[in-house]
Order: C-alpha cells, then sequence, then structure tokens
C-alpha cells in the first residue's frame, strides 16, 4: 500500500510527518520511506541509516548526428518545447527544454537524431532495521523534476514487494510534480497548519486530490498557533481529520537539530500511531473492496 | 529599475510573510509579483482587488476524438507519459499526465486526436493597500508550465513598473530549484534568501544558494527563527561568509508571524520589534541594490 504524504504549501510537515511515520510503523514491520522532494530532499536529514545502493539517474534526451541528417527540419516542426532548433546548417538540442517524448527522434525521416542518456540525478538506497530508505536528488540546475520522480517510482516498483507500507514524501504544491508523486498512491494525507496560508493552499490540494479521485485524509500540524479556520473547512467538507500534532518550541527544537519526534514527544507518538491505524483501515476497506 | 527576488529553497521559512513586509515599506515605489504561483499566498496579506484579470494559455493537450478513433493503440505505443489509457476498449487521454508534446497526433492514422490549448491559469494586476500595484496568478490544479506563467508575471510588473517610473519590482520567488524558481531568478539584480535554523534549513539554503551563484547574482540572507538552534544559526552565519552572501538579518523564532497573517496583516505593521529588524533589512537591501 502506497501512502503519499503532501501538502499545497511548502513547510507545513511533511517531511516531519514521513520520517516519524515511517520510523514508527518500522518499530514492527517493514517499511519503505521514498523522499520524492528531488528538488530539496530533507527526509535523509532525519533517517540514520546503511547506504546499500546508490545509482546515477539518466534521461532522454536527442543527439544530433551530423553525417547522416538531410536538414530537412521535421524535428523542430514536431518538438512543441522548442527543444530542436534548425538554425543554418545546425541542428540544436536544448536539453533543459526537452521534455523526452521522442517525437523528434522517433519521426526523424534518417534517424539522425538518436536518444541519448543524459545525467539529471542520483537515487540512493538505504536501510536500517525494518526501514528501507530511497532518496532521490536531481542536479542543481535540471530543471524537470518529474521524470526523475517517475523513475524513482519505477525503482520503488522493480525493487520491493506491494504489500509492504511505502510512505511517499511527495514535493510542495499543486503542479506536475506533485501528480506524479501522487499518480500511484492509494492514500493521500494531506498536512497543513491552521493559519489562513494554510487553509489556502489545503483547498488547492484537496481540489487537487479530488480531481485524481483519491482517497484522502488531513493532518493539521501546529495545531493551537492560528485559527479555527482549516478545522471549519474540514467540518464543511466532510473531512477525515486523521490527527492533530500540537503547536510546540520543543518540537521545533527537536526538528530543528535533525532529530526524529515522536521517540522524545508524546503528542507526536500518539498521532503517529492514531495515522497508522487509519492507514490500516483504509487498507482493510481496500482489500474488502477488491475481493 | 531593479528586481528584487526572494527565495528560500525551503518552504515553510516564513518567506512569504518577510516579502510582504518589504512590499509594505517599499511603499509606492515598488511594484509586486508574486510568482509563487503554486501556493501563491500574498494576496491573504496585501489585499489585492484581483483587477484586470487575463487567461493564460501555454502548452496544448491531446484530446481524442471518440467518433473518429479506430482504437488502434498507436498513441499509447509513442505516449512517454503513460497518459492514455484505455476503458472499456475506448482510448482516452489523461489530462494531468499529458505533457502536450502532440507526439500522439502526428501518429494517429485516423486524425482522431487534437491538440487543445486550455487555459492553465489566470494573471491579475491589481491594486494594493499599499498604494502600489501587485502583478500575481492563479495556477490551474495539476498545471503544467508554471515556469511559463512565472515568465509571464514577472515580464508584466517589470512593463508595468517601467510605465510607472517604479524603482524596484520585488518578486516573491518560488520555491524549490526546479523550473519555476529558474524562471523567478533569471534576470533579478538582487536576492534576499530566507532561510530557518534548521538542518533543513541549511540544506536547501546551500542547494538553492548554487542556482543563484550559476546566475551570478548578488545575495543577502534573512535568517529566520535564528535563535531556534543556535549551532545551526553559526553554520548558516558561517556559510554566508564563506559564500560573500551578505547576513542581513536575524529574526528569533516569534508566532507574531502567524498571528500577523491571521489577521492578514504584514509583520512590521504587526509587531514592533519584529517590524525594527525588518526595516532594518529593508534599507540594507535598498542601499546594495542602490535604490
Amino acid at each position: 500500500m502506497k501512502i503519499a504524504i503532501a501538502s499545497g504549501k511548502g513547510g507545513t510537515g511533511k517531511t516531519t510527518l514521513s520520517t516519524n511515520l515511517a520510523s514508527y510503523i518500522a518499530e514492527n514491520r517493514e517499511c519503505i520511506l521514498v523522499d520524492l522532494d528531488v528538488e530539496e530532499p530533507n527526509s535523509g536529514l532525519f533517517i540514520k541509516a546503511e547506504l546499500l545502493h546508490e545509482e546515477d539517474m539518466f534521461k532522454k534526451i536527442p543527439e544530433w548526428n551530423e553525417s547522416t541528417c538531410e536538414l530537412c527540419g521535421n524535428c523542430q516542426t514536431v518538438c512543441s518545447f522548442n527543444a530542436v532548433m534548425k538554425m543554418g546548417k545546425m541542428i540544436m538540442v536544448f536539453p533543459e527544454m526537452c521534455h523526452g517524448c521522442f517525437a523528434c527522434s522517433e519521426l526523424c525521416p534518417t534517424g539522425s537524431l538518436p536518444m541519448k542518456s543524459k545525467k539529471m540525478g542520483e537515487l540512493k538506497s538505504y536501510k536500517s532495521g525494518n526501514l528501507n530508505f530511497i532518496e532521490s536528488r536531481l542536479i542543481i540546475g535540471e530543471e524537470q523534476a518529474v521524470p526523475l520522480i517517475k523513475q524513482t517510482l519505477d525503482y520503488v516498483d522493480a525493487n520491493f514487494s506491494e504489500d509492504r507500507i511505502t510512505i511517499l514524501d511527495s514535493p510542495p504544491g499543486t503542479s506536475c510534480p506533485v501528480i506524479e508523486a501522487t499518480r500511484d498512491a492509494d492514500l493521500v494525507i494531506l498536512i497543513t497548519e491552521p493559519t489562513p496560508f494554510g487553509l489556502h493552499d489545503l483547498k488547492l490540494a484537496v481540489e487537487t486530490v479530488r480531481q485524481m479521485g483519491k482517497p484522502f485524509g488531513v493532518v493539521i500540524n501546529r495545531n493551537g498557533i492560528g485559527n479555527d479556520g482549516v478545522e471549519q473547512y474540514c467540518r464543511e467538507e466532510s473531512l477525515d481529520i486523521i490527527a492533530l500534532i500540537p503547536n510546540d518550541r520543543l518540537i521545533a527544537e527537536t526538528y530543528s537539530a535533525g532529530n526524529l519526534l515522536y521517540p522524545t514527544v508524546p503528542s507526536v507518538k500518539n498521532a503517529v500511531s492514531h495515522i497508522e491505524s487509519y492507514i490500516e483501515k483504509i487498507n482493510e476497506k481496500m482489500k474488502r473492496d477488491t475481493v | 529599475m531593479k528586481e528584487i527576488v526572494v527565495i528560500s529553497g525551503k518552504g515553510g521559512t516564513g518567506k512569504t510573510s518577510i516579502t510582504a513586509s518589504l512590499a509594505y515599506l517599499g511603499g509606492e515605489d515598488l511594484i509586486v509579483a508574486d510568482c509563487d504561483v503554486d501556493a501563491a499566498d500574498m494576496h491573504l496579506l496585501l489585499s489585492p482587488d484581483f483587477g484586470n484579470p487575463e487567461e493564460f494559455y501555454s502548452g496544448e493537450l491531446a484530446v481524442i476524438n471518440q467518433d473518429v478513433c479506430i482504437q488502434c493503440g498507436k498513441c499509447q505505443e509513442v505516449c512517454r507519459f503513460d497518459a492514455i489509457s484505455v476503458v472499456n476498449n475506448q482510448y482516452f487521454v489523461d489530462s494531468l499526465g499529458c505533457e502536450g508534446c502532440g507526439y500522439c497526433a502526428r501518429v494517429c492514422p485516423a486524425e482522431a486526436i487534437t491538440n487543445e490549448r486550455p487555459g492553465v491559469g489566470q494573471v491579475f494586476v491589481s491594486n494594493i493597500r499599499t498604494g502600489s500595484a501587485m502583478v500575481h496568478a492563479r495556477l490551474n490544479i495539476g498545471a503544467d508550465n508554471s515556469g511559463k506563467l512565472v515568465a509571464k508575471v514577472k515580464k508584466d510588473a517589470k512593463s508595468l513598473a517601467e510605465s510607472k517610473n517604479k524603482t524596484a519590482v520585488l518578486v516573491d520567488g518560488s520555491p524549490g530549484l526546479g523550473c519555476p524558481v529558474v524562471s523567478s531568478l533569471s534576470g533579478a539584480n538582487f536576492v534576499v534568501l530566507v532561510t530557518e535554523s534548521t538542518v533543513s534549513g541549511i540544506h536547501d539554503l546551500k542547494r538553492v544558494y548554487e542556482l543563484v551563484e550559476k546566475f551570478g547574482i548578488k545575495a543577502g540572507c534573512i535568517i529566520n527563527k535564528a535563535d531556534l538552534n543556535p549551532g545551526v544559526t553559526d553554520k548558516i552565519k558561517g556559510f554566508l561568509d564563506a559564500s560573500g552572501i551578505v547576513l542581513l538579518s536575524e529574526i528569533p523564532y516569534n508566532e507574531s508571524f502567524t498571528k500577523a497573517m491571521t489577521n492578514g496583516k504584514t509583520i512590521v505593521e504587526y509587531d514592533k520589534e519584529l517590524g525594527a529588524i525588518i526595516s532594518g533589512s529593508w534599507e540594507q537591501i535598498k542601499e546594495l541594490c542602490e535604490i
């Protein structure tokens, strides 16, 4: 079962929840944590584990073969992203603009734009007890996060069985990287904070998961800090509030040092245990529905 | 006319609250641009009137005409984004997955696929309560190309600033390291990095600064929640020193950020002590930018 931890807004506690929940679950059974915030992966700062495997991740981009090219310009015509351009007697490829659709390459009448691998990031796989932790990291200056997220999820599917609990720490926002990260999730947990910013961005996130047709629930972090707008909204929309994590300077301090919270902060332990039960409930329901 | 961009790498550092405060301090001299289009929150503090909405189009989306489709499956075969699925023998395009490359339409033997240009969001030029104007946007859920939308917001803000003879454009930048933030940074004269005294804060600051360095932009840094973890704050200061980044200010961990936000106010309006710190930073920024 895959659970994506997402939020419309950054800094609401996605990584805090992902790392604490995964570590808590792993105390009793095997669990996988995947950091899909490939632009700024932070989960690894909280998980102390042994590095088992690392590999470079590549995307495919076209490379011009001058010797066979007849300069027909079809590649430029078919590229929707201005990533391939005919300039005089040259075909220029702009790798950072390429989405890797293969159209220019496969529709080239002379096969002069073969797709070649270009490094876009790195994947690392760690293990600590029952917890497998996978992290991908985009090279700085590389603009497209989606291909790396997709390949990371493929790696997880290829290497781990589906019956484990997999926690996906998603990127923030509501655009393409989040969609990619939550696409395969069986359940989405939206984490927010009880402030006007939190509420505004939660609404966007709710619209997103509804459009994707995913079951989801809400966790309110820093509870007590702002107002009751978020709770009111959840009530009006009949959304499940799975857990509340209180606003507490001790939590902020523990987090600031890169430490997990649930071993020392009882309210967080309580929250992750609630969330685990909620996940179990959804899991049971899914099993019943598929029978 | 100068362009000042505020970014943070990591979400939740107080970037938008600080940018709104700078906008308040700059008053009529500034045009404000909210380029955090994924989680655009600045309107909650600056009360724009959502004037002059303009539909924003970018990218394309494939649509299959079921009456013409011969179910050959060629489209699904060439799609590298797994955006075409089969339900009851009919081929459908998943609008959230489609990158709009147009490859499927080109290979469809029945010419059943057309490319549409859906509106992906709206751009507004609004009057705000600081006596100036703000360019901001609303990106539709799951919409692609927020990089292009960011470029549009910045371009409109710049031309407005030029036509109104303003001294600067103040940009609330996008989070992360991918295409929207690259777009936020291009053309900037000065970057304000907002970080927080946590292990994630310094990690993301270092990563995002690599990008700033590539652009060769002068930078200053505001450390928020600076007293949360003195050890981390010292490390951040060491990094700033070594990288030639000006330390603009250290703001203590303070719930006024949330309280001001909950009241729809900027921090400078709400909290005198914090207000004085941010005013000091604003004076420094003006000096460094020569405005």
